[in-house]
């Protein structure tokens, strides 16, 4: 079952690419995943290029696939060993594939936060959903709900500090 | 004292620990105390017998009981509100079983409030599995053409074999029963469990009842698990958590474990539930480190060092700074010209205060020590006692053989271990509760009470461990000791528990 759908993800995701992220398997193992993500021109990550690992559970979609940066990256949500708290990821995953853009808009049920927000543009897989979703991200930390509580700490005292130090970070390890 | 009398004419009062205190469900109870005792022919009587101060009324409720509680209060509420009951049982759920407010709500704003609770506005039609042409599976990604599909009322259609694997991943792997979404990305939608029923097999379906049981006693604020290890009762007691400064509720569940319903510890009687956090949490601080150490020693004057005077003269010479100074008046020692070792400086004010904030230190160290050594005292003895327990049997067992007296003849020991233990525990806690009592008049009357008992105890524990050949001819004089410990313990525990009540104690810290 799980690999039917991750069949289906990659052909929709090859049909139609989102613009500053891409992703696909690692060699002939359809489980394993590398992903790329454009740092957002209005983040202090721009310019950079950052890669991620997403592995897919044998029991996909029902539960969610772990997606990991293996670029490192000075973000408030994200920590050294590259994992990410993004709530997509744990308790508001969802195995439906994806929603038509119509249905979304009349949908009686409000986008939870941000995050959820970013799905809006996303007509189309999981993966790509998610890679918008940690976009996103970038340009907006969460630092309400940390992973760095160091990271998130400089963020919300000292802002420039803080985007001297991410654009720093992506200079030195994701150009 | 009134009491006194009533007490020492209560002849089934010696039975007060067999633990049948609580059994307003008669057949539970004689289940379990047929297990425990034999059958003992005055159980009945005790249930008959007056309400103590110190206790409180409570139900024991077995998992069956919880569910037929559920079940009825949905049938009542959508016999109400005219809904189909897995639908009600959705909104009780989510008004975390509060009928009246529910109601209330529905009432006021029926579209919002089953918006909220996660249902639609639909309620027609019969849940059932079909197969739909040209339907493609958002799950699986499958679109053969014989694929049975089911969608809730919401209209998310998925085929049953992924419906059924996403319920099982809820059920089984995330422990979700009462709050499992619709499958479709933000759809709020709730799963009923006539869905549920439809799509899942019946270990999966016994699962979910469970889980909604759990979440049932975990919302009901009169109701709580008996903590004891894979018991799976729960106790309904209506004693309501801000009077649990006043009252120590102390309930039994039917696995004979009694514990206190506020803080599902172990029966702590007497003190109530926010006395024995403070005091657990004082015990395993270590704070009282803190205290020794202020007790014990001083700070050098220039850089705060820690020093602890062990012999010599009152001339200090700090081994971390070199300071010199005067132990006694904390001054410079070239100041002392030449009175040496003898400091006879006028006595600044901050150095007197110094000294008086040691003292109070000291003091306060020692009362606690006295308190907690009490404490810790009674608790080792009934770590031990539980080695006594085993002990008791065999010794019954060995006074059969050499005195010739019959099994039920030689229950009184049994009776007597398990006074012992009773008492015990409750002693154990005296000493908590004292440590936080002002000093008066109560205090003392509380002080002498414990003392009686506690001298009953002693002397009891000491018959107790004669050899097993004086048992025989002690028999008189332990079951008397036997009776006279109880009786003690519950005139000590009847009064607190009515000082308690009427909130006469005064405790030197806030409850």
């Amino acid at each position: 079952m799980a690999l039917k759908r991750i069949n289906k993800e990659l052909a929709d995701l090859g049909r139609d690419p989102p613009s500053s992220c891409s992703a696909g398997p690692i060699g002939d193992d359809l489980f394993h995943w590398q992903a790329t993500i454009m740092g957002p021109g209005d983040s202090p990550y721009s310019g950079g290029v950052f890669f991620l690992a997403i592995h897919f559970p044998t029991d996909y979609p029902f539960k969610p696939p772990k997606v990991n940066f293996t670029t490192r990256i000075y973000h408030p949500n994200i920590n050294s060993n590259g994992s990410i708290c993004l709530d997509i990821l744990r308790d508001q995953w969802s195995p439906a594939l994806t929603i038509s853009k119509g249905e979304w808009d009349n949908a009686h049920c409000m986008p939870q936060n941000k995050y959820t927000l970013a799905r809006k543009f996303a007509q189309l897989t999981m993966v790509s959903q998610v890679l918008l979703s940690i976009c996103s991200m970038l340009t907006d930390p969460n630092p309400d709900d940390p992973l760095v509580p160091e990271i998130a700490h400089v963020y919300k005292t000292d802002r420039p500090r803080y985007e001297a130090t991410a654009r720093e970070w992506t200079r030195k390890y994701a150009i | 004292m009134d009491s006194d009398d009533d007490f020492m004419t209560d002849a089934s009062s010696q039975e007060d620990f067999l633990g049948t205190q609580g059994s307003d469900d008669e057949s539970l109870g004689d289940d379990f105390a047929d297990d425990l005792d034999g059958g003992f022919p005055y159980d009945k009587d005790i249930e008959k017998t007056a309400k103590r101060p110190y206790e409180v009324e409570f139900k024991i409720l077995s998992p069956a009981d919880i569910e037929m509680e559920q079940t009825q209060q949905m049938n009542e509420v959508s016999s109400i509100l005219g809904l189909p009951p897995e639908s009600v049982a959705i909104l009780l759920r989510f008004a975390r079983w509060n009928r009246e407010k529910l109601i209330e709500s529905y009432m006021d704003h029926p579209a919002e409030t089953l918006e909220e609770a996660g249902l639609g506005h639909n309620f027609e039609g019969t849940p059932r599995t079909e197969v739909v042409p040209g339907f493609m599976c958002e799950i699986c990604c499958d679109d053969g053409g014989s694929l049975q599909t089911y969608a809730m009322l919401c209209g998310h259609r998925f085929c049953v074999e992924c419906f059924e694997r996403y319920l099982a991943q809820k059920i089984r792997e995330e422990g979700e029963a009462a709050r499992i979404q619709c499958p479709q990305d933000n759809c709020h939608r709730i799963v009923d469990s006539k869905s549920l029923g439809l799509l899942v097999t019946s270990d999966l379906t016994s699962r979910y009842q469970t889980l909604l049981t759990r979440t049932y006693v975990d919302d009901k604020e009169n109701l709580k698990w008996c903590p004891a290890p894979n018991c799976e009762y729960a106790v309904d007691c209506a004693v309501k958590p801000r009077d649990f400064n006043k009252i120590v509720p102390t309930v039994q569940c039917a696995c004979k474990l009694s514990f206190c319903f506020g803080c599902t510890m172990n029966d702590h009687q007497p003190p109530p539930c926010s006395l024995v956090k403070m005091w657990l949490k004082k015990c395993e601080d270590d704070s009282e480190t803190a205290n020794w150490i202020s007790a014990n020693t001083k700070e050098c004057p220039k850089c705060h060092s820690t020093i602890e005077k062990n012999g010599g003269c009152n001339h200090m010479t700090c081994r971390k700074c070199k300071h010199e100074f005067c132990w006694m008046c904390m001054g410079l020692w070239s100041e002392h010209g030449t009175s040496w070792y003898n400091c006879n400086r006028y006595e600044e004010r901050s150095g007197s205060d110094a000294r008086d904030a040691q003292a109070r230190s000291r003091q306060s160290l020692e009362r606690y020590l006295h308190y907690y050594n009490r404490y810790a005292n009674h608790e080792q003895s009934a770590k031990l006692d539980k080695d006594l327990y085993l002990k008791t049997e065999k010794k019954m067992t060995s006074l059969q053989s050499q005195s010739g007296l019959s099994w039920i003849e030689v229950q009184f020991l049994h009776t007597a271990s398990q006074a012992l233990q009773q008492c015990r525990q409750t002693l154990k806690w005296t000493y908590a509760f004292a440590f936080y009592l002002s000093r008066n008049n109560l205090t003392e009357i509380f002080e002498d009470n414990q003392k009686d008992l506690e001298l009953a105890v002693e002397s009891l524990s000491e018959m107790f461990e004669k050899p097993v050949s004086d048992l025989a001819k002690l028999k008189v004089d332990i079951l008397d000791k036997t009776s006279y410990c109880n009786k003690r313990r519950v005139i000590l525990l009847s009064d607190t528990a009515d000082n308690l009540k009427n909130g006469v104690w005064s405790f030197n810290v806030d409850l």
